[in-house]
């Protein structure tokens, strides 16, 4: 970059909650009339980073300037004043207000001391004439569309701020064509020289809009990259954390399925807004690894399959005769187990102990008249502790005050305690230490060898190869394609993400996206 | 669930009762005399036992519901409903049995009402049973056309004012169920059910829990215990008052299964727990009568000892109580983590 | 089957009184406050009864305890052009603007049961009862009683800090100045309700040596007496005579118990406030005879000895 001093720099920045490092060490740099887009997977520290920018969080270490002075905001507020604003995905503005009362909150006109609504009112309509936008400015800010809710939302954020403009997800509940109205409005704003940085999990958006991409991974910087030139193959291998490099092909030999027995099969299953319809075939002995971005359609495919979410079309046979699952009860009773992404909100139940949380499971599919005996739960709870290395100081400690490793033992074995035929692991490394990390990956090998039918989603790659029979490659809510035993390379499967990216049809908006994006959030 | 860990429980909640009982033989010397006359037991001991009786009853089901992180505010209104349905039952010359089962059905229809705005249509427990609150006083105006309706037969009176082995048969009926209940839940695997989908609904729901069922059972469980209470309330008076039966019971109710030590927050229940705790605000009941203060200061006195016995119960005063027990010999600094471990044993 | 029963009860009294019942074609609206409790809907029964005798077109309307509802209830009392008005008004203050309206209409207003804090004449008159006095009326029953003996009283307050409560306890204190053998040895709230007027007797009764040291009880309302006799006969004493029981409002329970000797006398809290109130229009709208600004009820001492069977028979139809 030519110019002499950027915009915003932050050098060195560093941020730890309780013990563990959310952002490491993190360069970052905004020129004046730039579209800066900051990509990264779940965690990354794409929200970190903004949240220390703005003001929400302080940072450990680490320097912020601003036009060449140091800053320090302490609160959002703060770094409003000194030229920052935000909008975030959920538009923080009160919908319940006037379009001109949410423009001006806080800030209101005053007429001998009063607040001057015909002032509020003539200013917004002026404000947002700037934007295209020729609306009501009296009607409550509720009856209009997200869209126009989001333009308010940078109108307000610019007018307050007027150098920075951070956007974290604003297209995430728009359609193609507010997308379109939105990057117009923010070409308009990087032609008066603002700097916009700018948060997404769509390529082709960072390929239109924006000039520079930087991308973390796991709390660290891993390039800052023009965008100029930047092939999708390699901004994926950047995301993803692998080098460009020949892999050793998989160490598994190719498995003939047609002499494995068919555990489960799903016909053309789909949710509309959610996943397109899809094949699979799950046979015995085999994992079926799942890859692709976040908000490909990993979640939502294991979701149909577990009967969380209900299938609008396809058919699903078990043992070769058709069933249905209205909730995760039934496809349990067909021998099918679950552990989801979310561990700490969809897997743990808290304050229960190890061992209430081991036979949760299995005594949910007996039936609450036919209670393990308390000397049966101890035995189950004490063969799993033995059997997975789950290190708790007593069995029956409440699990909450595991580890992130060692819960994700507790939920697999309330799993393997009801004997399941089908298992279908979400991210079962994501957060947990590198020990128990292996150890899990040991025991899917082992699972796969007893005859267990697997479908293993995670976003590592090495993961995959380690432990996959297959992979299904995911992108955009579709399943786009199927690496073989024998092809199972990391460099295949970012090949394989990359390609099914590259055919991007036009709709990005859902809501299934929302609500992963939502789930970040709050992660 | 060995014995003496139950016991460990519900500890705290028995010092508290013992504590009020010994406050109020101060202020009444003849509080703890108990005498034997006419085939039954008489003194304000048994008095608290049977007063106590509604509150008990609808503490019951309420226990159940807040191991669920729900809450039924309908109770009291349910009692009011079933009151009346049974003195119109009993007054238009149905069997006493007809009546008694068929009160006890309303009351599971207006838990499974609840139930099913909670469970199904996913509405917050407290707006769901709301409902039933506001409405159900009006049910039981309409079924008593406004009047306390009176009736006079000994079967349906033996259940508000009968005794058996010398003791009023309400105290029979709530120690009863509370032991049946605590049997229920304990013995089956329902208890640890309850108390996984009131800590953590979704990942009780995708461990193949069915939480719409149990959450049905539960609510009808506290509608039950509310007919129960409802009937106990009108046989005592002999007629069922529409206005006034189970008036602000429910809130009396949450109350003995927060000081039972029972959470809000759903989870691990305990219903002796709980029966102790409305035997506790019973006692303060009962001394503040016998105390012959006037009766502006009922609510005051109330007030203050509840919160007294919250503040004692409290984790932070748990921890300030381990904080004082560990001082000697410690370092500064260094019982901040004692204390926790030793709150952490203790749950 | 209620309505059935009163148009039955009204149809028999308008044959009885038909002598002398009054010609003039007066239509008479009535805001009535709801039907919150027994003595409300007797007072509705009554109303409606004594308009029927003499010959009044009674507008009804039930205003569910809502002032709003009361006053659009005036304002088309007055928009029907109504010759007067009887309104029971839920709250006391508020009204002026509405009394105003009636005022200008020339459509004379009088207040039943409970009074408003608006200037008085903005209404014809109020009919009520002197709660200070019924509680005295009771006192002064005991008094005449108990005659020179020791008598240690035990009191059953009703809400605490409502206007009844305080009211009755007053007029009783009044009655039982100067004899010094009386004496109010516990009072506690009942809360107006049978379930909390036997609660407490029972702890009175453990608080005075098993109810052996007292020798009365005196009722603010007839439910809790009510309950309080349930006390007394459950620890195995008689009401009525071992503690003689006096209450307030002569409700048709109290009959049955009275009856039955369990209770001694009630004071009556009349449902009949349309009486006197339409005796009043009748004079005025005849001759411009204006009434008092209040009229007092009759506060009735009914004992064992005035039949209560009898009493029972005839309140009991009248919506109690």
């Amino acid at each position: 970059m030519a110019r002499s001093e950027p915009l915003l720099r932050a050098e060195g920045v560093t941020k730890e909650f309780f013990g563990v490092t959310a952002l490491s060490n993190v360069d970052f740099e905004l020129a004046a009339g730039e579209i800066h887009a900051l990509v990264g997977e779940n965690g990354a520290g794409k929200s970190t980073l903004i949240k220390i920018l703005t003001g929400a969080y302080r940072r450990d270490r680490g320097k912020i300037t601003l036009e060449g002075e140091p800053v320090d905001p302490a609160d959002v507020k703060d770094a409003q004043k000194l030229g920052i604003g935000t909008v975030y995905q959920e538009v923080n503005l009160l919908p319940n207000l006037t379009v001109a009362e949410n423009l001006f909150l806080g800030r209101e006109p005053k007429r001998f001391g009063l607040t001057s609504h015909r002032e509020a009112n003539r200013r917004s309509r002026e404000i947002l004439s700037q934007y295209g936008l020729d609306i009501d400015v009296t009607a409550v800010l509720a009856t209009y569309s997200v869209a126009v809710r989001q333009i308010v939302a940078i109108a307000r954020a610019v007018d307050l701020s007027g150098k920075v403009l951070i956007l974290d997800e604003p297209t995430a509940s728009l359609d193609a064509a507010e997308v379109t109205r939105l990057f117009a409005i923010l070409e308009g704003l990087k032609a008066r020289g603002l700097g916009i940085v700018f948060i997404t999990h769509f390529f082709d958006q960072v390929y239109r809009i924006a000039d520079r991409v930087t991308i973390l991974r796991n709390g660290q910087k891993v390039a800052t990259r023009p965008i100029e030139g930047l092939e999708r193959l390699e901004l994926v291998s950047m995301m993803l954390g692998r080098e460009l490099k020949e892999q050793e092909a998989h160490a598994a030999e190719p498995v003939d399925y047609s002499r494995k027995p068919v555990i489960a099969s799903f016909q053309g299953i789909g949710k509309r807004g959610r996943i397109a319809p899809f094949d699979l075939t799950m046979h015995a002995g085999e994992v079926v690894g799942v890859a692709g971005l976040l908000g490909s359609g990993r979640t939502e495919t294991a979701e149909l399959m577990f009967g969380i979410a209900q299938p609008d079309e396809g058919r699903i046979s078990v043992d070769g005769s058709p069933v249905s699952f209205s909730s995760p009860r039934e496809a349990i009773r067909h021998g099918f187990g679950f552990c989801p992404e979310d561990r700490k909100l969809d897997g743990i139940v808290e304050d229960l102990s190890v061992r209430e949380n081991v036979i949760l499971a299995l005594q949910a599919r007996r039936g609450w008249a036919k209670p393990l005996s308390r000397k049966e739960q101890e035995e189950i709870a004490d063969r799993y502790i033995a059997a997975l290395d789950i290190r708790t100081s007593d069995r029956e400690k409440p699990i909450k005050f595991l580890s992130g490793g060692n819960q994700q033992k507790v939920i697999l074995a309330r799993w393997l305690a009801t004997d399941p035929r089908l298992l279908i692991l979400d991210e079962p490394t994501r957060g947990i230490d590198v020990g128990a990390h292996a150890e899990i990956i040991r025991l899917i090998g082992e699972l796969r060898e007893r005859g267990m039918s697997l479908l293993v989603i995670s976003s590592e790659l090495e993961e995959l190869v380690a432990y996959a029979t297959r992979v299904r490659v995911l992108a955009d809510r579709r399943h786009t394609g199927e690496l073989e035993a024998g092809a199972i390379t990391p460099d295949t499967i970012m090949r394989a993400i990359a390609a099914g990216e590259d055919e991007t049809p036009g709709d990005r908006g859902g809501q299934g996206r929302a609500t992963e994006i939502m789930a970040e959030g709050a992660a | 669930m060995t014995m003496p860990a139950t016991l460990k429980r519900v500890l705290p909640q028995l010092i508290a009762l013992l504590v009020i009982l010994a406050l109020n033989t101060a202020i009444a010397p003849g509080f703890l005399d108990i005498a034997y006359a006419n085939g039954r037991l008489y003194g304000s001991l048994i008095d608290i036992l049977n007063r106590g009786a509604p509150v008990a009853l609808l503490a019951i089901g309420m226990t159940l519901v807040i191991a669920t992180r729900g809450i039924d505010l309908s109770v009291g209104a349910v009692m009011a409903i079933c009151g009346a349905v049974a003195a119109a039952l009993i007054t238009s010359d149905h069997s006493l049995p007809a009546t008694i089962l068929m009160t006890l059905g309303v009351g599971i229809l207006c838990g499974l009402w609840n139930g099913a705005l909670v469970a199904f249509l996913g509405i917050q427990p407290i707006i769901a049973t709301l409902i039933l609150m506001v409405a159900g006083r009006g049910i039981a105006q309409l079924i008593t056309e406004g009047v306390i309706l009176t009736f006079n037969v000994p079967g349906l009176i033996f259940v508000g004012s009968g005794s058996v082995f010398g003791l009023p048969f309400p105290v029979i009926l709530w120690v009863v169920l509370g032991i049946a209940a605590t049997l229920i839940f304990r013995t089956t695997a329902l208890g640890l059910l309850v108390e996984a989908i009131g800590i953590n609904r979704r990942a009780s729901a995708l461990a193949g829990i069915g939480t719409s069922a149990l959450l049905l059972a539960v609510y009808a469980a506290s509608g039950l215990c509310a007919a129960v209470a409802g009937i106990v309330a009108a046989a005592d008076i002999r007629g069922a008052d529409a206005n006034n039966a189970g008036l602000w019971l429910e809130l009396d109710a949450i109350l003995a299964v927060v000081v039972g030590g029972n959470s809000l927050m759903g989870g691990r229940f305990s219903i002796a727990g709980s029966l102790i705790g409305a035997m506790i605000i019973q006692s303060v009941n009962t001394g503040i009568l016998l105390a012959g203060f006037p009766p502006e200061f009922n609510l005051v006195i109330k007030a203050a000892i509840i919160v007294v016995i919250l503040v004692v119960q409290s984790p932070a005063s748990h921890t300030l109580f381990a904080f004082v027990k560990n001082r000697p010999g410690r370092t500064i600094g260094a019982p901040t983590p004692a204390a926790k471990t030793k709150e952490e044993a203790a749950r | 089957m209620k309505i059935l029963k009163t148009l039955a009860g009204a149809v028999a009294m308008a044959g009885l009184m038909a002598g002398s019942a009054v010609a003039a074609d007066m239509t008479v609206g009535f805001s009535q406050i709801g039907s919150e409790s027994g003595w409300r809907a007797a007072e509705t029964t009554l109303t409606r009864e004594q308009a029927e005798k003499r010959g009044i077109d009674l507008k009804f309307a039930d205003a569910q305890q809502k002032q709003e509802n009361q006053i659009k209830a005036i304002r088309s009392f007055i928009a029907q052009g109504v010759d007067a008005i009887l309104l029971a008004p839920v709250v006391a203050t508020g009204w002026d603007q509405v009394l105003e309206e009636a005022k200008d209409a020339e459509i004379p207003v009088v207040l039943l049961d409970r009074q408003v804090d608006s200037s008085d004449d903005l209404y014809l008159t109020a009919v009520g009862s002197d709660l200070e006095h019924e509680g005295e009326v009771a006192g002064q029953w005991l008094v005449d009683n108990v005659g020179d003996k020791d008598c240690n009283v035990v009191e059953l307050q009703g809400t605490t800090g409502s206007s009844p409560a305080i009211k009755r306890k007053a007029g009783f204190e009044k009655a039982i100045a100067g004899h010094d053998n009386i004496e109010i040895v516990r009072s506690q709230t009942g809360d107006f309700t049978r379930t909390k007027g036997k609660e407490v007797m029972e702890s009175f009764l453990k608080a005075e040596n098993g109810g052996k040291d007292i020798c009365a009880l005196y009722a603010h309302n007839d439910d809790m007496a009510v309950g309080a006799i349930q006390a007394i006969k459950e620890a195995g004493l008689k009401p009525g005579s071992d503690i003689l029981v006096v209450s307030i409002d002569a409700v048709p329970d109290i009959f049955l118990a009275m009856a039955a000797g369990e209770a001694n006398a009630t004071v009556e809290l009349t449902p009949n406030m349309a009486g006197p109130a339409f005796d009043a229009l009748e004079a005025y709208k005849k001759d411009g005879t204006m009434p008092p600004k209040f009229i007092q009820t009759e506060s009735k001492l009914f004992t064992q000895s005035d039949d209560p069977k009898a009493v029972y028979e005839e309140k009991k139809n009248q919506g109690y």
